[in-house]
């Protein structure tokens, strides 16, 4: 537990020393969510409406962004090699990375939703549940991008193919999200959509780091 | 098993195999074309547009059998290092992308007189749309390496994730209450559809499983004999690399 913690720990201070993504991501965010008024028009209406999807979408996108840095720096100077040789399992490695990524990108882009839904007019009876929704949903957006971003590691146009991987794999957690937060607007009760968007959760926290610890042990070769 | 991961051994019975395979797949599909064209009744409600249900439900069919099939050679080549089982789950996935494709765009043909629309966002159709990207994944994954060993392990390990997907999209139509109609055939107390319409959708079936074998037959034969030139002209470039091999 010591070693999970010093690993989140290690991975914050390289972020905050290095000028990490953190910011980027939430840049791109803000930019992705003002690109929808331009696109669709200024219609308070129809803005309100599509509010939910817009932001989970661009979540989901700005997350895919800094994902495929996860690895790439540790295996080309080494050191993924030598947190592979640590006597803590590699998929307890592996999810401390993956926690870090998430208090990095997921956390943020959690915290700011709700000012982006309050410039698309979201009706205030979705906030409590938008957040709730994407703090369950978006560590599984983590988990499953930490798998596709080992799968891809040192292959030819890592990028895209990491986007080919990943973005139909979200697809559940995006349609339980937003239906999670359209049932609190209706009205409906919300408590299924959260119970699946955990139950994704609780499936992936311990078999993501397994799968993703196989890949990078193949990257690794 | 691994007595059949000698590729020269896997050589002789595919070539044994073959002729008889093209055989039974041409007398299937032939047979199966005919009731289902010709021999087989209109329906009541959907007339003579019931007939493309005979393509589609095989390639749906098919789509999954496929990704099982793929799934499971994953595993076998990840657990015990089988060489031909990596071979054949990277010659299947382009088989089963295509018959993926076509269940969707047969489906999309019959969704427009009977549905009223070419797509919509059903449990069923998201799924097996999701299953396409899947294998699409595979496919680039597979390929987007310099080390082709590499390249087959991860896309074993993206096919044994994607897995997920398969008892999604068989029970979709049941969890789901949406416009795909429920299963017909494999349900509980036997199948609901009219004998003259299920011995051409079976005889499609196993027409469509006869050529799925017959292609996966030449392409992993085809992936061999490459794997042997790329061997052999390394051994003709560097002949001291190659022989440390």
């Amino acid at each position: 537990m010591t070693e999970f913690l010093a690993l989140v720990r290690r991975d914050l201070q390289l972020a905050v020393r290095q000028g990490g993504d953190a910011a980027l991501v939430l840049v791109f965010y803000l930019l992705a969510v003002l690109l929808f008024p331009f696109g669709v028009g200024p219609e308070p209406n129809i803005l309100a409406r599509i509010s939910t999807g817009v932001l989970w979408v661009t979540a989901l996108l700005a997350a895919l962004l800094s994902l495929e840095r996860l690895f790439v720096a540790e295996y080309e100077d080494g050191s993924l090699d030598q947190l592979a040789l640590l006597p803590t399992p590699l998929p307890l490695v592996v999810l401390a990375k993956i926690v870090a990524h998430w208090l990095l990108t997921g956390l943020p882009l959690t915290l700011i939703a709700p000012f982006f839904a309050l410039i698309l007019g979201m009706d205030a009876a979705g906030y409590p549940v938008l957040i709730l929704a994407l703090v369950l949903g978006t560590p599984t957006l983590s988990l499953i991008g930490g798998l596709g971003a080992a799968l891809t590691l040192g292959a030819r146009r890592a990028g895209a193919l990491l986007a080919l991987l990943v973005l139909p794999l979200y697809i559940p957690v995006l349609i339980f999200g937003v239906a999670a937060v359209d049932a609190a607007m209706a009205g409906l009760t919300v408590a299924p959509h959260l119970a699946i968007l955990g139950a994704l959760l609780l499936a992936a926290i311990p078999l993501c780091p397994w799968a993703t610890a196989a890949a990078l042990r193949q990257a690794l070769g | 098993m691994h007595r059949f991961a000698n590729p020269a051994r896997f050589q002789r019975i595919a070539d044994a195999a073959l002729p008889w395979a093209v055989a039974v797949t041409v007398v299937l599909l032939a047979a199966g074309l005919y009731f289902a064209l010709f021999a087989s009744p209109a329906d009541y409600q959907q007339g003579e547009s019931v007939r493309i249900m005979y393509i589609h439900v095989p390639a749906a069919w098919m789509a999954l059998f496929v990704y099982t099939g793929i799934a499971l050679a994953s595993a076998v080549a990840l657990i015990w290092r089988h060489p031909l089982a990596d071979i054949a789950a990277r010659a299947a996935s382009p088989i089963g992308a295509g018959f993926t494709f076509l269940a969707l765009a047969s489906g999309s043909l019959w969704g427009k007189p009977m549905w009223g629309t070419w797509w919509v966002w059903d449990a069923r159709l998201t799924s097996v749309l999701i299953l396409f990207f899947l294998y699409l994944g595979h496919i680039a994954l597979a390929r987007a390496f310099d080390d082709p060993v590499r390249g087959a392990r991860a896309a074993a390990i993206l096919a044994l994730v994607g897995f997920v997907n398969i008892p999604i999209i068989k029970f979709s139509v049941d969890w789901w209450n949406t416009l795909h109609q429920p299963a017909s055939i494999l349900r509980f107390g036997g199948p609901s559809i009219d004998p003259s319409m299920l011995l051409p959708l079976f005889l499609m079936a196993l027409g469509f499983t006869g050529f799925f074998v017959v292609v996966l037959l030449l392409r992993m034969k085809t992936e061999l004999l490459a794997a042997k030139l790329r061997a052999a002209q390394l051994a003709r470039l560097q002949p001291a690399a190659a022989a440390g091999r």
